[in-house]
């Protein structure tokens, strides 16, 4: 069966040398797909080129088995930082993307009010980001890459500039807006806990160049409530995870 | 609380104004006491009566020099956004033209004032021109650095969004670029009036300029001073106005008003 999305032998050079080489993996239809690894071992910069804002110098990107290597606005993107613009009111900012593919202003707003009461955002439609709170940031431009409305989302760091208490709380929230919007992602992430609790997959990201040294399966099922982060089952994830990175870790 | 923030505002207001009146009750009594004759010196009171007394051909010339002033700053608006945006676009304009431009700002403005009148005549495109000369580079400066400053990463976020150049500038690079562009057309909107009255020093038949080469060449003082006076005022109301303006079209801008 193909898978909704994958990539295939994915090498990126700077300036000569490899920053990732090697590099496939695969993400199913509704599934939720982490890519582990320390600062630096070229995370992001696979992402750009899944993300299609960059081109491989090797390797495939498909979507369901169709090539879309280096094209972009194809798989919905959201970086570390929340982007949101100040200039625009949360409800402008979160539906740029439609008004980017054409739409216009009025529709876009319609299409995407009924998404703030699940995002907990109602209220906020007209408020400026910065009158909004860290995790609210966060949801908002979550759902702005949500309405970018393609069936796969690539997160990158998504929850790391929050603190604790809040992440764990987006982590739970989005466990769930994710069964509902049917949404498939890929997780960047240097926390595994943040791996283990979101994801049916972990992929470990080592080495200089980056390469995949392991792949993990959480077969925990989901939805996952918040009483999985104590249990044994996501204890043992953690622990193998943890080993595997220190034995791949010079 | 809207009480408190007028109290607050006056209350910072309140040395400037104490300063100011004690240099115009300093300029009364210097004048009053006789140290320069009155004509060459008049008091401040001399003055209202002069402004007074010429008010209806103050506003008259007061219009043709607002009119030109309007026409060279609009003209140096368009000419900003149309050159920031080209250089933007092209390192090799943007080696090719800076230092040109930096070039045409080194040379004085009375200087070329004259020339331009010779090859103008004495109409209102010397005017214009020389207005226009003068206005776009502090704009132009500022739409360029605010372009540069643009969020690389929100750029390439909106291409994964799948925008194309002119998206980009419409909903990254212009928004972004509105502050910087703002402090540069405060500057050009106080050198369009300068520029428009030193124009007119250089011949014309009507403007503030021409006013006051006429009262200066008359030795009436008190209006030379009244219509001074009334320049500064001028510049100092652009310059609210653009603030004014600039508030209402960037309500998130933090720097023009604190958050609740």
């Amino acid at each position: 069966m193909t898978p909704l999305f994958a990539c295939e032998h994915i090498t990126r050079c700077y300036e000569g040398a490899p920053v990732v080489e090697d590099v496939s993996l695969t993400l199913p239809a509704g599934g939720c797909v982490s890519l582990l690894g320390p600062s630096g071992v070229g995370k992001t910069t696979l992402f750009h080129v899944l993300a299609g804002v960059d081109a491989p110098d090797a390797g495939r990107v498909l979507l369901s088995g169709e090539e879309i290597t280096g094209a972009a606005g194809r798989v919905s993107y959201m970086l570390q930082k929340d982007l949101l613009l100040e200039y625009r009111t949360v409800l402008d900012n979160v539906i740029l993307p439609l008004v980017i593919r054409g739409e216009t202003r009025a529709r876009a707003r319609a299409h995407a009010a009924p998404f703030f009461a699940p995002f907990g955002l109602s209220g906020f439609e007209r408020k400026y980001p910065y009158q909004l709170s860290g995790g609210m940031r966060q949801r908002a431009a979550l759902l702005r890459t949500c309405l970018m409305n393609n069936p796969v989302i690539l997160l990158d760091e998504p929850f790391s500039s929050l603190d604790a208490i809040t992440r764990r709380q987006l982590h739970a929230w989005y466990l769930d807006i994710a069964d509902r919007m049917r949404l498939s992602t890929i997780f960047i992430t240097h926390d595994v806990e943040e791996a283990v609790t979101l994801s049916d997959t972990v992929y470990i990201l080592a080495g200089k160049p980056g390469r995949i040294t392991r792949r993990f399966d959480i077969s925990a099922p989901r939805p996952r409530d918040k009483a999985f982060s104590l249990s044994p089952d996501f204890a043992r994830a953690k622990r193998d995870i943890l080993e595997a990175i220190d034995a791949d870790t010079p | 609380m809207k009480r408190k923030s007028q109290n607050t505002t006056a209350f910072r207001r309140w040395p400037s104004l104490l300063f100011a009146a004690v240099l115009v009750l300093l300029w009364q009594g210097v004048s009053a006491a006789g140290l320069l004759p009155a004509f060459l010196l008049p008091g401040p009171v001399r003055v209202v009566l002069a402004f007074v007394e010429d008010f209806p051909l103050l506003m008259r010339h007061l219009g043709v020099t607002l009119l030109e002033a309007a026409c060279g700053l609009a003209l140096s608006v368009a000419a900003a956004f149309v050159l920031a945006i080209l250089m933007d676009n092209s390192a090799f304009l943007r080696r090719a033209v800076s230092p040109v431009l930096l070039f045409t700002q080194t040379v004085p403005t009375v200087a070329v004032a004259p020339l331009l009148v010779l090859w103008m005549g004495y109409g209102a495109a010397p005017k214009i021109t020389l207005i226009f000369l003068t206005c776009f580079f502090p704009m132009t400066i500022g739409l360029l650095g605010g372009f540069a400053q643009a969020d690389a990463d929100a750029i390439r976020l909106l291409q994964s969004m799948g925008a194309d150049r002119r998206q980009l500038y419409r909903y990254i690079k212009l928004p972004s670029a509105m502050p910087a562009f703002v402090s540069g057309l405060k500057i050009s909107a106080t050198y369009s009036i300068v520029g428009a009255v030193v124009s007119e020093w250089l011949g014309g038949t009507a403007g503030l300029g021409v006013y006051m080469t006429r009262v200066r060449k008359s030795y009436s003082f008190d209006k030379m001073f009244a219509v001074i006076l009334l320049v500064s005022a001028l510049s100092v109301a652009l310059v609210a106005l653009v603030t004014h303006i600039s508030r209402r079209l960037m309500p998130w801008d933090r720097s023009s008003h604190t958050p609740s």
